[in-house]
């Protein structure tokens, strides 16, 4: 749940608009969809679904098979940051690839790729493990990046006399991403594991009541759950179901995050004690209980031992080994063998697009242009409540404490989880899908926003706001010269998260399946559900690459120029 | 025999950062031993290498060019045998005190209960029993060098090197330390064989040194190397000791050179361009002034710190700053006014400006820029462009430090003005064309 008085810069290394490692890795990326969908021309048109039932005493079942594909999934996302931000930060050459990948990635909306990850997965594999596979890999895509960002950066700012002194006392690899790296990494990572869980969330949802056409790929799960209960009109079952998530996400914030949150403040780096620091009523209650010292004792301490003698010996190698001149070959060789195989799904994946008919490239381009309107429109209307609401909660801390928790719990409810919850209204409403896939992407973004608005509003220097109240600057003028400028950093900052969940949130919301009825609006994500639907492969590839594409233009083109300009002109340190 | 007293010795050292045209050559020409029982103290102003070379001399950083023997064998990787003590303790704050000296230990697979017993008796010599298994953030300065300290010794090197131990401490603690470093060392209670101290502190390398080696900036050299025949125990106030302090001094601040050398050449052009020091221009004033209401218009320099309570870290650029300008010179560790520096201290706020401008005119930087101004068409010129060219012989961050200092010198003088807004720099009024 994401938190006022922490702002979360995004990751935007310097650099051109777009230069050859972008391109190499948008390639990357199309070759890679294109395999994806060609393994997918097998599966049948027709998908059974799984039954989801609405006896209360099934919800426990699907709590826990819901908070188990989170669980997988962030685990995975975690190994793989630590590994691939190790890999980036210690190896000049990885870090040449890997950062822009990483960097078009985390643009890239992951709920794209869904239909893709699905129909490629369930190609070869059984109905059920792919649908669940594949939940957990959108759930790792939406969580894996920013873990990854925050312990490179980590990895990249460690300063320098803690990186000389555990040089000099010739720590081992082990040794020092025990004592140095993690604890270094540890709040930024413990901060953006909350987020992460928050944004699996939405993500998990979507995932579990994927259905398009006759192929039902839906999860038993808490959102197969709450779909099915809308779906049938049963309220009672909603609400069950809604406060069972609700309870979850509460639980999990209370007993996991909130310690942990706690517990991370002894990796502080300066030398003074935090102002405010994270507290936790769970975590004290931990703290003083004699079980978790003895376990500490007993079991952590000695664990950690054992690990240090059996990880200890080598020394980690101070200076770059140069691979000998047979494994360069053999780096040659791999290097040579993967540009030809992506040469080869090139031109394979041009072949297929250049059959793509000219009608289906119109209905591509009207389509982005919708989307792109209705992004818009989503997040300019968000920021029209949020900006005026966040000032106020953040620049006066007594609102702040009584509306600060009831927003976190409405933000913690993952947006996706509510859509079947606001078909069963929207859709009766006069413009039906249109207004409906609005309202549903402002559910998906607003919180961003929001919450960047409170904590841009909080730190705006005291001494400013005397200043301005003793120059008798009110109303508007008080806005245009302190309120403002003041939140603008952090307001580009929610704004360049809201859009990208904007673009997600428009695949499930352009098209929707509801009350065994079709409901659709011109839009590229209907597009793309269109095309999985029918199994149109190319166009489906066609529109996926598409979205990718115009997606990280955006960003390139507009986001990360205005967050300079925020970053450099308007920053109050 | 005299061939086996040597513990670490650097032949022909040459460290440059970066590569191709906009490279920066730190230290050069470095031929350094280092014998057993010997305490030596590398000595100069921020910025002349020195904590580069002890960087060198540890392993953490491989020379471009040049060797690093110990024991008489080339050093690969880290030094096993040597350690250092950090100017900002390079403390793990997330480790208590006690686990702060283990991990030391821990790196080299000593198992509990003997790493425990050790980092105990350890900080139990350093004075810091009973603060086990407080925090370093709860500890003051003194405390947590102490720390520092402890896990140096853990590890019994053969070679400890201090970078600037004491400087981030306050007077008393410092004091304190200095004495109880001296006494460990002295007295053979720790097994170590030599002590390499980085310091910009004059006095502190007297107090300590058996020989000082002073070392210049840009590039880094050996300028000179001072032994220090004193015994210990030193006293601060006696004759001895404040003859040898002047000594070095002067060694240190080097006399004022002929005004081709002084000045160097302009950017572009071949020859060493001389950087602008970093002094306000109103800390030049303020010597000045002072130099005016001193007998002979001269004072010692380690005097001059002390009257006006300046680190000589500080000092040394606003004497530099006055010796370009022709306002001071060095002579023998005396700081003379010039005449030209008279008049300047005694002219009225408008006149100074008049002469600060003629003189720094001569400055090859300031008439670079100035004439740069005037060949464009609108006498404008963004600042990127100067900070381009300097950076083929300065660092980026120095570079830039330069343009902000011409700045100041050519607001000051009303040479030219700069709008930080469009990051223009533009010539006050368009000088008649010469």
């Amino acid at each position: 749940m994401p938190r006022a008085r922490r702002r979360f810069a995004p990751f935007l290394p310097p650099g051109p608009v777009f230069d050859v490692g972008d391109a190499a890795v948008l390639l990357v990326v199309g070759v890679l969809l294109y395999l994806g969908v060609r393994i997918a021309t097998g599966v049948p048109l027709v998908v059974p679904g799984p039954a989801i039932r609405l006896d209360p005493r099934a919800l426990p079942g699907y709590a826990l098979f819901s908070t188990g594909r989170m669980l997988a999934a962030y685990l995975l996302s975690l190994t793989f940051s630590l590994v691939y931000a190790r890999l980036a930060a210690y190896r000049p050459v990885a870090r040449l690839v890997l950062i822009p990948l990483l960097d078009v990635l985390q643009s890239v909306p992951i709920l794209s790729f869904l239909p893709v990850v699905l129909l490629s997965l369930s190609a070869f594999l059984p109905r059920r493990v792919a649908a669940e596979l594949s939940a957990i890999v959108l759930i790792f895509t939406s969580q894996a990046w920013n873990l990854t960002f925050s312990f490179y950066q980590a990895l990249e700012t460690i300063p320098t006399d803690l990186d000389e002194a555990s040089r000099t006392f010739r720590f081992s690899s082990w040794l020092r991403f025990r004592t140095l790296e993690l604890p270094f990494a540890a709040q930024g990572l413990i901060w953006n594991s909350v987020m992460s869980w928050a944004g699996g969330w939405f993500f998990l949802m979507a995932a579990e009541v994927f259905v398009v056409g006759g192929r039902d790929f839906r999860l038993p799960g808490l959102g197969a759950y709450l779909q099915a209960a809308a779906q049938s009109g049963d309220i009672r079952a909603l609400l069950l179901g809604l406060g069972t998530l609700v309870a979850i996400i509460v639980l999990l914030d209370q007993l996991v995050w909130r310690p942990l949150l706690a517990w991370g403040e002894r990796f502080q780096l300066e030398m003074v004690e935090s102002q405010e620091p994270a507290t936790s009523w769970f975590y004290s209650v931990l703290q003083r209980s004699r079980l978790v010292d003895r376990f500490v004792a007993r079991v952590l301490r000695p664990l950690g031992e054992w690990l240090d003698m059996r990880l200890g010996g080598r020394p980690a190698t101070d200076q770059p080994v140069v691979p000998p001149t047979s494994r360069r070959w053999i780096g040659v060789l791999f290097g040579v063998l993967l540009a030809s195989g992506l040469l080869y799904g090139l031109g394979r994946a041009v072949l297929w697009l250049i059959h793509v008919p000219p009608a289906s490239w119109e209905e591509i381009g009207k389509g982005l242009l919708a989307t792109l309107l209705r992004v818009t429109a989503a997040v300019g209307l968000a920021t029209l409540w949020t900006v005026p609401v966040g000032i106020l909660i953040g620049t006066r801390p007594r609102v702040a404490a009584v509306l600060q928790p009831l927003v976190q719990i409405l933000a913690s409810v993952p947006a996706t989880a509510l859509f079947p919850v606001f078909l069963l209204f929207l859709l009766r409403l006069p413009g039906g899908l249109q207004l409906g896939a609005l309202l549903l992407m402002m559910t998906g973004t607003q919180w961003y926003i929001l919450f960047n608005a409170i904590a841009g509003a909080s730190a705006i220097p005291q001494d400013l706001d005397f200043t301005s109240r003793l120059l008798g600057l009110h109303g508007l003028r008080r806005w245009r010269t302190l309120l403002l400028p003041g939140i603008f950093p952090y307001l580009v900052t929610g704004l360049i998260t809201a859009s990208g969940g904007a673009w997600n949130a428009s695949i499930v919301a352009e098209y929707v399946e509801f009350g065994g009825r079709t409901h659709s609006v011109t839009g590229l994500g209907a597009v793309i559900a269109r095309a999985t639907a029918a199994g149109d492969y190319p166009l489906l590839l066609a529109a996926t690459l598409t979205m990718i594409l115009a997606v990280v233009l955006v960003n390139r083109l507009f986001w990360r120029r205005l967050y300079r300009r925020a970053e450099e002109q308007y920053r109050l340190q | 025999m005299a061939e086996n007293n040597v513990l670490m010795e650097l032949r022909n050292v040459r460290q440059v950062y970066g590569r191709g045209p906009r490279s920066i050559v730190a230290v050069d020409g470095i031929n350094l031993v280092v014998r057993r029982g010997e305490f030596v103290a590398l000595l100069g102003p921020s910025g002349c290498g020195k904590s580069t070379l002890l960087r060198i001399i540890t392993g953490l950083n491989v020379p471009t060019e040049g060797e690093v023997l110990y024991r008489g064998r080339p050093l690969r990787g880290v030094n096993p045998h040597a350690t250092i003590v950090f100017q900002t303790f390079a403390l793990f704050p997330w480790l208590t005190v006690i686990e702060n000296v283990e991990v030391a230990l821990r790196a080299r697979g000593v198992p509990l209960p003997e790493r425990r017993e050790r980092a105990l008796s350890l900080l139990d010599r350093v004075g810091l029993d009973g603060f086990e298994n407080a925090y370093p953030r709860e500890l003051s300065g003194g405390m947590r060098q102490k720390v520092g300290f402890a896990r140096a010794m853990a590890v019994e090197p053969e070679l400890l090197c201090l970078d600037e131990p004491f400087s981030a401490l306050d007077v008393l603690s410092a004091d304190a330390l200095r004495g109880e470093l001296l006494e460990l060392w002295t007295s053979g209670q720790i097994p170590t064989q030599a002590i390499i101290l980085v310091t910009h502190n004059i006095e502190e390398a007297v107090f300590l040194a058996d020989r000082i080696v002073v070392m210049d900036t840009r590039p880094g050299r050996i300028a000179a190397e001072v032994p220090v025949t004193l015994s210990h125990p030193r006293q601060r106030k006696s004759e001895e000791f404040l003859a040898m302090v002047d000594r070095v001094y002067a060694a240190v601040a080097g006399e004022t050179q002929a005004p081709a050398v002084e000045l160097g050449s302009a950017p572009g052009e071949p020859g060493k361009t001389r950087a602008l020091p970093l002094a306000p221009i109103s800390a030049l004033a303020g010597l000045l002034e002072h130099l005016d209401e001193e007998r002979g218009n001269r004072e010692d320099l380690y005097r001059l710190a002390d009257d006006l309570r300046m680190e000589i870290d500080d000092l040394l650029p606003v004497v530099e700053a006055g010796e370009i300008l022709d306002f001071v010179h060095v002579d023998q560790g005396d700081v003379c006014l010039t005449p030209l520096g008279e008049t300047f201290a005694e002219a009225s706020i408008l006149a100074r400006k008049e002469i600060f401008a003629s003189r720094s005119r001569r400055v090859p930087l300031i008439r670079w820029i100035l004439k740069g101004l005037r060949s464009a068409p609108d006498h404008r010129v963004p600042r990127q462009f100067f900070q381009d060219v300097l950076e083929w012989e300065f660092t980026p961050e120095e570079a830039e430090r330069q343009i902000d200092l011409a700045i100041a010198w050519g607001r000051y003088g009303e040479l030219f003005g700069y709008d930080d807004d469009t990051e223009l720099l533009y010539l006050e009024v368009p000088e008649p064309a010469k």
